[in-house]
């Protein structure tokens, strides 16, 4: 019976992976379809989301918990908040309809294309597929952590193992200017005197 | 739930049901299994809350809270309040746009869900063990925003939208102070897997990683006030304030939907206690028992013990500190909620990320044995001493007599007769 089950594992006819790849990504597929006709932006943005969502789907069921965890935080707790946001502070009618022009069709559908053809020629090229590692080989994230520190791994002795020490001390100091610098501007506006204040009911 | 302590010692539900059934039907059923439990326990641990939410409010303002439904203690009141809920018209406003606005609520309840599902009641009990688990905690339960947003915009209403744009400002900025609390255990730990965090806490009170050094002590406190922002709880309840915003953001909700959004607001209230008891307070570990109950009692009643006497006991108490929180402190000002969290909690949790930092790697060994038991002591002492103060009598004054400091003073109104 065990065997029996191996088997139908590796024939990879009709594993629980397949069948949950299918679901996600027929989501993710219905959801940017949502994204480029829906009409109204906040439906756009909705959609949009829920791409973003199925795309972390699509990495916890690659086993990448991590990148799949980090698509939330980022993408989802993060970024899509900020466009919902921008979209409530800024359309004066929330159900207004954008009415794009010929040449606005023409560069979107350009940009489009290329992305497209992009894509789809890295995937047919692809060397190396990402393939689903349900086994216990998955390491997990502490040679990633530990390679970002430039800690050698006592065990693995390999001659490829890379650092990255210099491009995530980069990205520290990037990240730190970007939060004195508004720090800086929240500060700059709110000690100036004659600025009224800021209205407490909103 | 399934259940994995590591790898090799895995006998999942999965592999229960691939005894009898195929491969793909096994993992489904598994994966039903372990959902309908959890929406189970989040649902009957939201009927509790509600009681006990009603109950400490109503102590706290001396009153006695519900007492007739369901014998002596109202116990039964949060089901005629589900009965009536249930029964209620489902409106929907005209001006609405109908498809956010249902899915609002779905959206708020799933993101509060999605935290159990990493949860571990006990090294036993996972929903599903990621070994990135802290940080998929934060992640789902930073997109809770999403359904409040969503509602408040949905909703056409002024109310809800001063509510959402409130609640969205608010929880993205507390975010930050509250992902770097975590980071603390998390560092000290040296995994993200929330199980192996717990595991490290075995053993006396003093293992427990909020008593390991001076800054997890005060980052537990930090991280506590900053969970009670997310989750919207007063003093930060801004975003449905009810005396300026009329409900806030579920202004115009009634009924089933209406409900999703307490589910949701009560599952994330326990999901972050739990996320703090896991982190900060020893998990599973009662701090009393010499070695672990799965050791003591064999792994299934070990692991039930975990779980209803351990973490639900601790978040219970966690919880009811909150709802102590709610019923005592007035609500804030939404730019005196910003100040304290940009001002205020944001440099003192890098300050203690730093610290905690400096402390492991330069701390001299006497001290790292010795505070430990130190902050323990102290803590045991104020505990006594609130708990001493509470027990005492209150002072009880006369008819028409002044209280306090004006003891034996008669009122005015006696006064004026005499």
């Amino acid at each position: 019976m065990a065997r029996a089950l191996d088997s139908i594992h590796a024939s990879k006819v009709m594993t629980t992976q397949w069948v949950l790849f299918i679901i996600v990504s027929v989501w993710i597929v219905m959801a940017t379809l949502g994204v480029v006709f829906s009409h109204q932006i906040i439906r756009a943005a909705v959609n949009l989301l829920f791409g973003l969502i199925g795309i972390s789907l699509l990495y916890f069921l690659l086993g990448a918990e991590y990148l799949g965890a980090a698509q939330l935080i980022i993408y989802v707790g993060g970024t899509m908040v900020l466009v919902v946001f921008g979209i409530m502070l800024t359309s004066q009618d929330g159900l207004s309809q954008p009415r794009p022009k010929w040449l606005e069709w023409a560069f979107g559908l350009f940009i489009a294309i290329s992305i497209f053809g992009m894509i789809v020629y890295a995937s047919i090229n692809a060397i190396h597929r990402p393939i689903a590692d349900q086994t216990n080989s998955l390491p997990g994230i502490t040679p990633l952590g530990q390679s970002f520190l430039g800690v050698q791994d006592a065990d693995s002795q390999e001659s490829n193992h890379r650092h990255y020490l210099f491009p995530f001390e980069i990205v520290s100091v990037h990240l730190l200017v970007v939060l004195v610098g508004a720090a800086y501007l929240a500060r700059s506006k709110r000690s100036r005197k004659n600025t009224p204040k800021v209205d407490p009911d909103v | 739930m399934g259940t994995t302590v590591d790898r090799k010692t895995r006998c999942d539900l999965i592999a229960l049901f691939q005894q009898y059934f195929p491969a793909w039907i096994a993992t489904i059923l598994a994966a039903l299994t372990s959902a309908g439990v959890l929406v189970t326990f989040i649902a009957l641990s939201a009927l509790f809350f509600i009681w006990l939410e009603r109950k400490v409010a109503a102590r706290i303002q001396d009153r006695l809270g519900p007492t007739r439904v369901g014998g002596r203690f109202g116990w039964l009141q949060t089901l005629a309040d589900g009965i009536k809920l249930l029964t209620k018209e489902d409106t929907i406003p005209t001006q609405a746009d109908r498809f956010l606005f249902t899915l609002a609520p779905i959206i708020a309840f799933c993101s509060a869900f999605a935290a159990f599902i990493v949860l571990p009641f006990s090294p036993y009990l996972v929903g599903f063990s990621l070994s990135t688990g802290a940080f998929f905690i934060l992640a789902v339960l930073s997109s809770e925003v999403f359904g409040v947003i969503l509602a408040g915009y949905a909703s056409a209403s002024k109310w809800s939208l001063f509510g959402a744009i409130r609640e969205a400002a608010q929880v993205v900025s507390y975010e930050v102070p509250r992902a770097l609390c975590v980071l603390i255990p998390i560092m000290l730990a040296g995994s993200l897997d929330l199980t192996k965090i717990a595991q490290q806490q075995s053993g006396g009170m003093w293992n427990w990683f909020i008593f390991h050094d001076p800054f997890t002590y005060i980052a537990f406190f930090i991280f506590f006030i900053c969970a009670t922002a997310s989750c919207k709880r007063a003093p930060f309840d801004l975003a449905e304030a009810e005396s300026e915003l009329v409900a806030g953001f579920h202004t115009e909700y009634s009924g089933l939907r209406w409900s999703f959004f307490f589910m949701a607001e009560y599952g994330s209230m326990f999901a972050v206690s739990a996320i703090a008891v896991i982190l900060f307070l020893g998990g599973w570990h009662s701090g009393v028992l010499p070695s672990d109950t799965e050791v003591l009692f064999g792994p299934i009643i070990g692991s039930l013990i975990n779980m209803f006497v351990y973490i639900v006991m601790k978040c219970w108490l966690l919880i009811f500190v909150m709802m102590w929180l709610r019923w005592s402190l007035p609500r804030l000002r939404i730019d005196q909620v910003m100040m304290t969290c940009l001002q205020y909690f944001l440099p003192i949790s890098a300050v203690l990320l730093l610290g905690a930092t400096t402390w492991q790697l330069f701390a001299p060994i006497w001290m790292r044995v010795w505070v430990p038991y130190l902050l323990f002591a102290a803590t045991i002492l104020g505990v006594m001493t609130l708990i001493g103060m509470l027990a005492r009598r209150p002072t009880l004054t006369l008819a028409g007599e002044l209280p306090g400091v004006w003891l034996g003073r008669s009122t005015p109104f006696m006064r004026a007769k005499s």
